[in-house]
């Protein structure tokens, strides 16, 4: 298919019912559309920090250490008197580079293994899926601790370490689902007219595979971040000066008595970035599910 | 097969996992850091005792000897030495495990009190404003970090309004009961101290809440999402049709299938009480694991990570065991798998 | 058995409209359907898949799903006009006087509920009797129903059980309060042949012994003809004919009653198979006036204009065509 018979068929699934009962659907749903809104949000801050921060993220200016929030502060000062607001909209650009990175590569990893196991089966899905038990028998976070801790802190690290266990989740759903599917019988009569097992993937495996793992892929942003804000506030993450949130909410908390804004502020982001990514995750599960029922 | 033979073969397996376990967690301290001696050591330890330290603890042998040595070593119960607390590791990990086991159940029970009425309602009023209200309600537990809401929770309900109390486990003029369990709430009962059966209790409400909201989230979805589904199942249909009203449907028949798959998520849901209490137990001054593995993080106390990374494993699959056996016990299909 | 008003009938449906919402649009499935049930007669209500067979025999115990609307009617058992009642007199009525049973018998039992337990259920609902006496009235009617070995069946649970026997239990269930009317929905359909045929048998015996009437809801009429007494057709929400199961046979006046049984193929016969032309509308918008007439070989001018009324042709023949009356001035 050539670009202009493509271009004419997104046109043509835009003209068409299936997609207007989609967008019924979404529509009558505010939390998916509240979610969305968040995640643009989240995106657009983060592309244009340099543009939205007033002040530097880094540099300190200790006379004006813990200072309340105001007019030129708007969310107060830390205890090396940078502005939190402009750390926190820096911030949102390590979180969310984090957790695009960590989901990219544990999604293309785990998906692909999760397929190979699950469609040629035998003995290496035995053995891939006796490994994939091996890593869930440790709680997320936990594993990924050891991890951080093995190869040391920093932000690449950090990244490795997340996405090291969390291409584990991914595999097992692409494999249930793969696994679904090739009892199928159109897949059947496609490998009875001889199609190859490369052009059985990619065409009817794949496409049904997907949507599951895209639906976890959303929901993991949203759980990344908050991995990643956990691994920064036990110290094992992105280090200080980055302004990462976790990191910050760390830092905040001698001062969490008299100077409540230096921890508030950024974990409220981490909420609120988490919150938007699990809204348009649940939301774009609850559509599908409605149309596949349908 | 019965539940008997199913139990046997799920205690089997579990074996299986436990040496999963250990060789996942040789990999990562054997073999992923780059330096593990320098790891273990710390940053500051001169290289002749790097050298030293590596041919008598056998890091120079081949690696499928050192995991010989390894296992040998954990069946001994040699979890090597923590250079913060310059105990061994194994001795720490005893002293601190019970709190974080009361902490974590005590959660479970906050997170099933709240979470399966929440997620029944919402299925029964599916999107009306009670359900809408829940949903939201699951959601922000589970895009909160707990660590936050617990510096947060603390600082307003504690340090504000003093309605409960600070962070520990006591409070400072209470006599603790003597050490049996560990479990003060447990200890204190055994012993038939009320007043820091009390206090202990009263301390454990916050850090539990907080916990146990992250946890109840997932409880939440999975009751509703299986509740919905079962209710367009044929057998509800029949029951209906036998003239039962809809509570007894709800009930006797619904909530039996439904709670079944919720068992499966109360099991995971434990890992993340476990990983809640890495995060929060700093911050309430709780002596469990959560703090003592924080604190081996922060000092690269890299055997005592280990350590902690290990016994956590294997309560979260001790957890999941008793939830697997409980499934089994409810769901009678299961057991012909 | 007649159908005419001169002895009372069990059961009447007058005018039942019964609509569903849906993201689509809403479907008009019921459009005014009249059915009379007498007593202890088996009355075959017959249909292809979306004619609203299913939706007719669940209006009649209100087990319709939460998007359907019951827009206009009445429902007449023993009196009362079953629409209008209050919830807590359906339930009574629901598994006492009026009974239904499904299609797949597996599917409507609970997976983790022992079988006895829920036939047991039945009786403790709605008659005050101990446990014990609840057991033994259910090892009574598993007897009776030809279960095995009653009280291992008791113990089960719906996955140990083959299709037939999970029927079995099903009809006991059902059958437990001797009701006075059975709605049956394809209640072989998903079972093999020759346990169909154990099944209807087991059927008609019960039936003829409690003298229960029966709505045996299905897509073929030939099954429907072995155990019914009348026979309803029905097309698109509405019936299009009702008689007797012989006359129907011998004599189908509904161009569509004869192009189903046309379609029936005769043993031997090596020609083409015969079949329709057209599909079943979409209900959401359906054919304006006789919801066949685009399919039917016969139409002619007022077909597509008005809705043709069901109207007493010869004694206890009923259609619903032009070609036969069926105005309503």
């Amino acid at each position: 298919m050539d670009i202009r018979e493509k271009i004419r068929g997104l046109v043509e699934y835009f003209r068409s019912e299936d997609f207007k009962i989609t967008l019924i659907l979404v529509r009558k749903s505010p939390l998916t559309i509240l979610g969305l809104a968040l995640t643009v949000f989240l995106v657009l801050v983060a592309v244009f920090a340099p543009l939205i921060a007033p002040y530097d993220p880094i540099k300190q200016d200790l006379k004006n250490r813990l200072q309340p929030p105001s007019w030129e502060h708007p969310f107060g000062t830390d205890q090396l008197g940078r502005d939190i607001f402009s750390r926190v909209v820096w911030g949102s650009r390590i979180s969310l580079f984090i957790a695009l990175i960590v989901v990219a590569i544990s999604f293309t990893v785990g998906t692909t293994i999760g397929i190979i196991s699950g469609y040629f089966g035998g003995k290496v899905d035995e053995v891939l899926m006796r490994i994939t038990d091996m890593f869930m028998a440790f709680p997320r976070l936990v594993l990924a601790l050891a991890v951080a801790a093995a190869l040391g802190p920093g932000l690449f690290n950090t990244m490795l370490a997340i996405a090291f266990v969390s291409w584990v989740y991914y595999a097992r759903l692409a494999r249930a689902s793969t696994l679904q599917i090739r009892e199928e019988v159109y897949i059947e009569a496609a490998r009875a007219i001889g199609a190859s097992d490369r052009r059985i993937l990619f065409l009817h495996v794949l496409p049904m595979v997907i949507t599951p793992v895209i639906v976890q892929a959303t929901l993991d942003m949203g759980g990344t971040i908050l991995t990643a804000a956990g691994l920064g506030f036990l110290g094992l993450g992105v280090q200080p000066p980055t302004p990462e949130w976790g990191v910050m909410v760390s830092e905040g908390r001698r001062f969490i008595t008299e100077q409540w804004w230096v921890s508030t502020f950024p974990g409220f982001a981490i909420l609120l970035a988490t919150l938007g990514f699990n809204l348009l995750g649940d939301g774009i599960n609850d559509i599908l599910n409605v149309r596949a029922r349908r | 097969m019965d539940l008997k033979t199913y139990i046997l073969r799920r205690l089997a397996l579990m074996l299986f996992v436990l040496f999963g376990i250990i060789v996942i967690t040789f990999i990562v301290s054997h073999v992923i850091p780059a330096d593990p001696i320098g790891a273990i050591l710390g940053p500051q330890a001169p290289p002749e005792l790097v050298e030293k330290v590596r041919k008598e603890w056998g890091f120079d042998k081949p690696l499928p000897e050192q995991f010989v040595d390894y296992m040998v070593n954990l069946l001994h119960g040699n979890l090597g030495k923590s250079i913060r607390t310059n105990k061994p590791v194994a001795e720490d990990l005893m002293k601190f495990f019970p709190a974080t086991i009361e902490l974590a159940t005590a959660a479970m029970i906050v997170a099933i009190a709240i979470g399966i009425p929440l997620g029944i309602i919402s299925a029964v009023k599916k999107d009306k404003w009670p359900d809408h209200i829940s949903r939201i309600f699951a959601l922000m537990g589970v895009s909160m970090p707990v660590f936050w809401l617990g510096l947060i929770l603390l600082f307003v309900l504690y340090y504000q309004l003093g309605i409960f109390p600070g962070p520990g486990r006591l409070d400072p003029g209470i006599e603790a009961p003597p050490r049996i369990t560990g479990i003060l709430t447990l200890d204190s009962l055994i012993t038939g101290n009320f007043e820091a059966f009390t206090n202990a209790v009263w301390h454990l409400m916050l850090p539990s809440f907080v916990l146990g909201y992250y946890a109840s989230a997932s409880i939440t979805r999975i009751t509703r999402t299986s509740l919905l589904e079962v209710m367009t199942q044929d057998f509800i249909r029949t029951a209906r049709a036998k003239g039962l009203s809809e509570r007894v449907v709800l009930f006797r028949h619904a909530l039996r299938n439904a709670l079944i798959p919720t068992t499966t998520v109360i099991g995971m849901a434990y890992g993340s009480l476990l990983e809640g209490a890495i995060l929060t137990e700093t911050i309430f001054a709780w002596p469990g694991l959560g703090r003592y593995s924080t604190g081996a993080f922060l000092s690269v106390d890299f055997l005592a990570v280990m350590g902690s990374t290990l016994l956590i494993a294997v309560i979260y699959s001790v957890a999941n065991l008793v939830v697997d056996i409980l499934y089994a016990f409810l769901d009678p299909r299961i057991r012909y798998a | 058995m007649t159908s005419k008003g001169k002895e009372e009938n069990l059961l009447e449906i007058r005018d039942l409209y019964v609509r569903f919402h849906t993201l689509r649009g809403i479907v008009k499935a019921i459009d005014g359907v009249n059915l009379e049930v007498g007593y202890g007669e088996v009355l075959g209500l017959v249909g292809e898949t979306g004619s609203g067979k299913t939706v007719t025999g669940l209006s009649i115990l209100r087990l319709l799903e939460q998007n359907a609307e019951i827009t206009g009617g009445e429902i007449i058992f023993q009196g009362k006009d079953l629409l209008k009642l209050p919830l807590k007199e359906i339930l009574k009525i629901r598994g006492r006087d009026i009974s239904m049973i499904f299609q797949e018998p597996k599917a409507a039992l609970n997976p983790v509920m022992q079988v006895g337990d829920q036939v047991a259920e039945s009786f403790l609902v709605h008659e005050d009797i101990s446990k014990k006496e609840a057991r033994e009235r259910v090892l009574e009617i598993f007897r009776r129903v030809g279960l095995p070995d009653p009280e291992r069946v008791y113990k089960s649970y719906p996955h140990e059980l083959s299709g037939g026997m999970a029927q079995r239990v099903v009809i006991s269930m059902a059958l437990a309060l001797k009701p006075k009317l059975l709605i049956a929905d394809e209640p072989t359909s998903a079972l093999d042949v020759t346990i169909q045929a154990q099944i209807m048998d087991l059927f008609r015996e019960l039936i003829n012994e409690m003298g229960t009437s029966v709505i045996y809801i299905t897509h073929d009429m030939a099954l429907a003809a072995e155990i019914s007494d009348r026979i309803a057709v029905m097309y698109a929400g509405r019936i299009v004919e009702v008689a007797g199961t012989e006359t129907i046979f011998e004599n189908p006046l509904h161009p569509y009653t004869q192009g189903l049984l046309k379609s029936i193929p005769k043993p031997g016969y090596r020609g083409k198979l015969f079949s329709m032309e057209g599909e079943i509308p979409p209900l959401i918008n359906p054919p304006s006036g006789c919801r066949f007439h685009p399919r039917c070989p016969k139409r002619f001018d007022p077909c597509d204009k008005e809705v043709p009324k069901l109207v007493e042709v010869e004694q206890g023949h009923k259609v619903a065509c032009f070609l036969f009356g069926g105005v309503s001035r």
